[in-house]
């Protein structure tokens, strides 16, 4: 045992019904280092990071803190010995005061008084550059702010061990840096930081060492200077290294010739201001902005989940109204919504039920599918998708993100779409499940499908659209396409120069 | 489907509007003066049975003030129950506005809420507004002593009935009341007049600590406790016909013996009636279980006539005439109490006459 | 036994394993007071049919109301997340509505039955409706939306009859609440079993099953899937409104009265335990009629049973209670988890491993 050991987690195992999420891991953290915890999904980090914390017991194991072994059976426990987390998603309470989530439940001094919590709160805000009040209601902030605040609330609890689980997907390049400063000064004072992300330049911007989990198991722990990127890569995915290559190299898609199948002018929501646009069949497009550019919104007016506002939408050359989602469905429209957990997945219910959910929806409420034919179905797409789940039964929301991701894109490839929005269908999952998503977009697009591609990562929309929308301020500011498609083209023009 | 259920939504909200006027009006302080011509209609045929119960005690004052109506009109603030509280407070209601009719000269005002201080506001306002007598029926005992000393230095007399209230003796004229416990002891005498070998008893009571359920469980605990009668149960429903058709059947399937139903009210006596008949067991006279009931509903003292119950108790709502022969005789009572007189019917010697003139209901 | 102990808690059986527990613990426990509890008997009632008799046929009979209001409350709840606390007093309105209907006029034919009864129906939905839309469309929290017509109802069952406890009497409606003459089981029995064929039937032939559950665990994605929400819910409380009605006429034809302020009082507590005895989550989502039927089933047997044992009806409701804490407190998801944990442990620590392997494997 090493001296400036913080934490050190010996045989870890865990067992949920039918998976082995964990099996016999190690992992050791020092002081004043920034661990990279990579893995793709279902590889155990969020498992590993749940026992940390107390929210899940674990099956075998033992945890020492600073040498000394404890026993982790609370968020509680996990906080009285200085562990302190920031999950993927958001777990403050929005109807509450950005001050009143940052001080809620800390501690036992109930007296404190509300002027001093929020004169603390104003200081650590002012102190980390988040802008926000601190008598501010947190669901009026934007995520990233809701999500800094949650740092911001942990960072202040004199905390050992800071976990940040994927704290940068809902972050702009400023916001990231933001938190690498706040990153590096915490480090420098002693605190050791586990870092789970997928964004691999980020580990090796910021990161010390990484250990790498896949499939529950530990792969192995490295020091981030002697770990080459391409076998970091080639650690959580195994053989699926050379499909990437593979894949980056493949042509670029185009449908100059093909009809246009959507068209839409001055079309307007409740969320999004009017805007043009068209898309023809096989064609994929993508819209890319910064967060809180639009991108989001215009392409739910599209599918009419906001209150339609204006505008005149044609399909194939003729005039229809699309004003609620079951309208674009009967159109041939369909949408992967941004927010997996919020709009997309039906938690409870089974992988066979939440497949077979927007066909049933569009056959209508006295066609019911039947149980055998929704079975033929969910077992076509479990396989043709590879859907890692213990059953078709299985309730969807024990599945990994990567997993549910695809069982909502086979809810969709099973309506046969004309036309397939897909809103971030890669954020939060694994190198391989992207990579499958990327292949599977083009697919579609060769069967003359209609595809509109969102993701913030712009190599990821480089690599598979064919003409990019960008988006500024709610309004589209420019349109790029062949030999503009580039990184250094497209930050220029989100960023405002001469589009 | 979006348009259907917009257009049943505005539909329901004016539905709910126009429900919520009606609600507003039945508990808003009315005259009888104000009131419409088919309560009149109702007025009528209720002061005949009022008039009839009120014989025993005071026909010849009855037959006088009918006759001549007082120059000045008496004016008369009520403080009651709603009708809508049992169908004993509906014959109630009904009574007292046919007794206190502008034919018999007076004006009335009435004010009905479950509620007492709802209540007692309402007595603050009548006083205010100058009646000339108060007749009060109180949700609670409590909390009148404030308002009963206002209405009697303002010269209102005080007439409490039906329910009594804990205040000193002083403070109102005179109380008319149903004795229940008098009640269970009438009924109680009947059934040992039947002079049966045992007496086997499956006792349904009303909600406990009720006036009426205390009362009428009395007389036959007594009974229970010095041996003459033998408990097979004693069980409470609440009033509910459902449940003691359920405490019936259970007796039933436990296989006791039992040869008398004595049920606190005329519903649930309707509730142990029909378990007996699901289980093909005889009833009322000539069969094998007496039933016996309360409160004298039409319906049930038809069942009665009709030989399928044994007895049904009388639970006395006309208290009307008997206060306006006291206010139109202008003489002190002997007593502050007067007990309302009450009858018991017996299968075999109830008239049609009797249904009419004591039946409650339809 | 063991083992099927066990796939009863874990799976297999999944949310009617607390129900049928129930139940079996109450068989049990009644044969050991009373072997002969469970005793059905024939006789002749006194309309000279033959008929089944015993504690077992009042058990059924008797959560027979229980039983239907329970089906409806689930789809509700399921849709919702939210319970319809009104049900004992709109069906107070339903079957003053149903007695009205059979006092006028004369005679009281079959077919004034049947229209007694259709209107029963109608009347009871736009009560559900209006229910359903101060929660659907106002998205009023559900139990606040029927607190109104809870306190109302009453009321307004009093204005359609009038204060007195009016009755009925006919062979049809003794037909309804007792006996079919010449059917030994008693007609609400086959009622329930019609009911529920009846919501079987609804579920093979159109989405309500999905369209319910998906509403109800992710009203948001629903919408995005293009499930008008607004009318799922509101159909889930007009359908209600029929069970009420159902379940009305059934409390009303028992005895051939209604009595506006007993009728079916309370129930809509135990129709809510029953729909969470069933095992259903009374925030919404998945759900399982059967569940709650059988639920229901539970609470009267529970009542039934205490009836038998002579205790005072008074204590009968804390008695209840204290059945329903337990069984409920068994059904949480925490009891379950710490219960597997303590199986697990009582096995030792080898076979977790083995099922550690299997699992990888």
């Amino acid at each position: 045992m090493q001296e400036d050991c913080l934490l050190e987690l010996r045989g870890i195992d865990k067992l949920f019904p039918g998976v082995l999420a964990l099996d016999n891991v190690d992992f050791t953290l020092r002081k004043g280092e920034i661990h990279a915890l990579m893995g793709e999904n279902g590889a155990g980090k969020s498992t590993l990071i749940k026992i940390l914390t107390g929210v899940y017991p674990m099956d075998a194991g033992s945890v020492k803190v600073e040498g000394k072994p404890v026993h982790i059976n609370s968020p509680q426990d996990a906080q009285n010995n200085g562990i302190s987390t920031v999950y993927q998603e958001i777990t403050l309470c929005p109807n509450l005061t950005v001050a009143e989530n940052m001080f809620i439940g800390r501690d036992n001094r109930h007296w404190v008084k509300q002027k001093d919590y929020e004169k603390r709160a104003e200081e650590i805000l002012q102190n980390l550059q988040i802008p926000a009040r601190a008598r501010q209601q947190l669901g009026n902030c934007s995520l990233a702010v809701q999500q800094m605040v949650a740092i911001a609330r942990a960072v202040d609890m004199n905390c050992k061990v800071l976990i940040l689980d994927e704290p940068t997907s809902s972050l702009d390049d400023k916001e990231v840096q933001m938190l690498f400063t706040m990153m590096r000064d915490l480090k420098s004072r002693g605190v050791g930081i586990i870092f789970v992300t997928h964004f691999l330049e980020q580990v090796y911007e910021v990161s010390d060492r990484i250990t790498v989990l896949r499939n529950g198991e530990l792969v192995g722990e490295y020091l981030t200077e002697e770990l080459p990127q391409v076998q970091l890569v080639a650690k959580m995915m195994g053989k699926e290294l050379e499909e990437l290559n593979e894949l980056s190299d493949s042509e670029e898609h185009t449908a100059s010739d093909k009809e246009v199948f959507y068209e839409a002018e001055g079309l307007s929501s409740s969320e999004a201001l009017p805007f043009n646009f068209s898309i023809k069949k096989g064609e994929v497009n993508g819209f890319t902005g910064l967060l809180g550019s639009g991108r989001s919104e215009s392409v739910r007016a599209i599918f009419g989940a906001d209150k339609v506002g204006g505008g005149t939408v044609k399909i194939k050359g003729k005039n229809v109204r699309i004003n609620k989602p079951i309208d674009a469905m009967k159109n041939g429209i369909g949408y992967l919504a941004e927010d997996r957990k919020r709009d997309g997945i039906i938690a409870d219910l089974s992988v066979r039920e939440n497949i077979i959910l927007a066909l049933q929806v569009m056959n209508g409420f006295f066609k019911p599918i039947s149980r055998s034919e929704s079975e033929a179905f969910a077992d076509e797409y479990i396989k043709a998708l590879k859907i890692k789940t213990a059953s078709r039964e299985t309730p969807v929301g024990s599945l990994s993100g990567g997993n549910q991701q695809k069982v909502i894109l086979a809810r969709w490839l099973l309506t046969h779409p004309d036309y397939l929005i897909l809103d971030e269908p890669t954020r939060g999952i694994d190198v391989g499940t992207k990579l499958e998503i990327q292949k599977l977009v083009l697919k579609l697009a060769e069967e003359d499908v209609s595809v509109t591609f969102i993701s913030s990562e712009i190599e990821e929309m480089l690599r598979t659209c064919s003409r990019l929308i960008v988006m500024r301020d709610r309004h589209i500011v420019g349109e790029l396409k062949g030999s503009d498609l580039n990184q250094a083209k497209v930050m220029k023009t989100i960023a405002g120069g001469e589009a | 489907m979006k348009k259907f259920s917009k257009i049943l939504s505005v539909a329901l909200a004016s539905a709910m509007i126009i429900g919520l006027c009606a609600c507003g009006s039945s508990t808003a302080p009315t005259t009888a003066a104000d009131s419409s011509s088919d309560t009149a209609a109702v007025a009528d045929t209720a002061t005949d049975t009022a008039t009839d119960t009120a014989a025993d005690t005071a026909a010849d004052t009855a037959a006088d003030t009918a006759a001549a109506p007082a120059g000045d009109v008496i004016k008369v603030g009520v403080v009651n129950n709603p009708p809508s509280e049992s169908g004993y407070r509906e014959a109630n209601v009904k009574d007292m506005e046919a007794v206190f009719s502008a034919d018999n000269g007076y004006e009335l005002k009435t004010y009905y809420s479950l509620k007492n201080d709802e209540q007692l506001q309402a007595a603050q306002g009548f006083i205010t507004e100058g009646v000339d007598y108060l007749l009060i029926s109180a949700a609670e005992t409590t909390g009148w002593d404030e308002v009963l000393k206002k209405a009697q230095e303002a010269g209102i007399k005080v007439y409490l009935f039906d329910r009594m209230i804990d205040v000193d003796e002083s403070l109102y004229e005179a109380a008319v009341v149903s004795d229940m416990a008098k009640e269970g002891e009438t009924a109680v005498n009947w059934l040992l007049s039947q002079n049966l070998d045992t007496y086997n008893v499956i006792h349904i009571q009303g909600a406990m600590g009720s006036d009426a359920q205390i009362g009428r469980t009395g007389a036959l605990d007594e009974q229970f406790a010095s041996g003459k009668m033998n408990k097979v149960v004693q069980q409470t429903a609440t009033w509910d016909e459902a449940e003691a058709k359920k405490i019936v059947e259970s007796v039933i399937n436990s296989g006791e013996s039992f040869n008398v139903i004595y049920a606190e009210n005329d519903g649930m006596a309707k509730g142990a009636v029909a378990a007996l008949d699901d289980a093909g067991i005889t009833h009322g006279v000539d069969g094998d279980v007496i039933v016996m009931g309360f409160d004298c509903n039409k319906w049930a003292l038809r069942e009665l006539k009709a030989g399928a119950w044994n007895y049904d108790g009388q639970c006395s709502p006309f208290q009307a005439q008997i206060i306006s022969d006291l206010i139109k005789s202008g003489s002190a009572p002997s007593s502050k109490k007067i007990i309302n007189e009450e009858k018991g019917f017996d299968a075999t010697t109830i008239t049609d006459a009797d249904i009419d003139t004591y039946g409650l209901g339809e | 036994m063991n083992n099927m102990f066990k796939k009863l808690i874990k799976g297999g059986m999944g949310q009617l394993a607390i129900p049928l527990i129930a139940i079996a613990l109450l068989v049990i426990f009644n044969l050991i007071r009373d072997p002969g509890f469970f005793f059905v008997g024939i006789s002749h009632n006194n309309d000279g049919n033959i008929v089944l008799q015993g504690n077992l046929i009042s058990i059924i009979n008797g959560a027979s109301e229980l039983a239907v209001l329970a089906m409806g409350m689930t789809l509700v709840t399921a849709a919702c997340g939210g319970q319809d606390i009104s049900v004992g007093a709109a069906a107070a309105i339903a079957g003053s509505v149903l007695v009205k209907t059979l006092k006028s006029g004369p005679q009281i034919t079959g077919g004034k039955v049947l229209l007694a009864f259709i209107l029963a129906c109608i009347v009871a939905m736009i009560f559900g409706s209006f229910n359903g839309t101060l929660v659907a469309v106002f998205k009023i929290q559900p139990m606040i939306a029927t607190l109104i017509l809870y306190t109302c109802g009453r009321s307004i069952a009093y204005w359609i009859n009038g204060g007195a406890t009016p009755t009925v009497s006919s062979p049809i409606i003794s037909a309804i609440g007792s006996f079919i003459p010449g059917i030994p089981v008693p007609t609400p029995v086959l009622i329930v079993i019609l009911m529920a064929i009846i919501f079987k039937l609804i579920f093979r032939f159109t989405s309500l099953e999905l369209f319910t559950q998906s509403v109800g665990i992710n009203g948001s994605a629903a919408r995005l899937n293009g499930i008008n929400s607004t009318f799922i819910k509101l159909l889930s409380f007009i359908i209600l409104g029929v069970c009420v009605a159902v379940a009305g006429t059934i409390g009303v034809s028992r005895l051939g009265l209604i009595n506006h302020e007993t009728l079916l009082l309370d129930i809509e507590m135990d129709a809510i335990l029953a729909v969470a005895i069933g095992g259903n989550s009374l925030g919404g989502g998945k759900f399982k009629i059967s569940g709650s039927i059988i639920g229901a089933y539970v609470i009267q047997m529970l009542t039934i049973t205490l009836y038998a044992m002579k205790v005072s009806s008074t204590d009968v409701k804390a008695y209840k209670a204290l059945v329903i804490i337990l069984l409920v407190v068994i059904g949480s998801p925490v009891f379950k988890d710490r219960f597997n944990k303590f199986v697990n442990r009582m096995r030792g620590d080898k076979k977790g491993i083995s099922e550690k392997g299997a699992a990888k494997a």
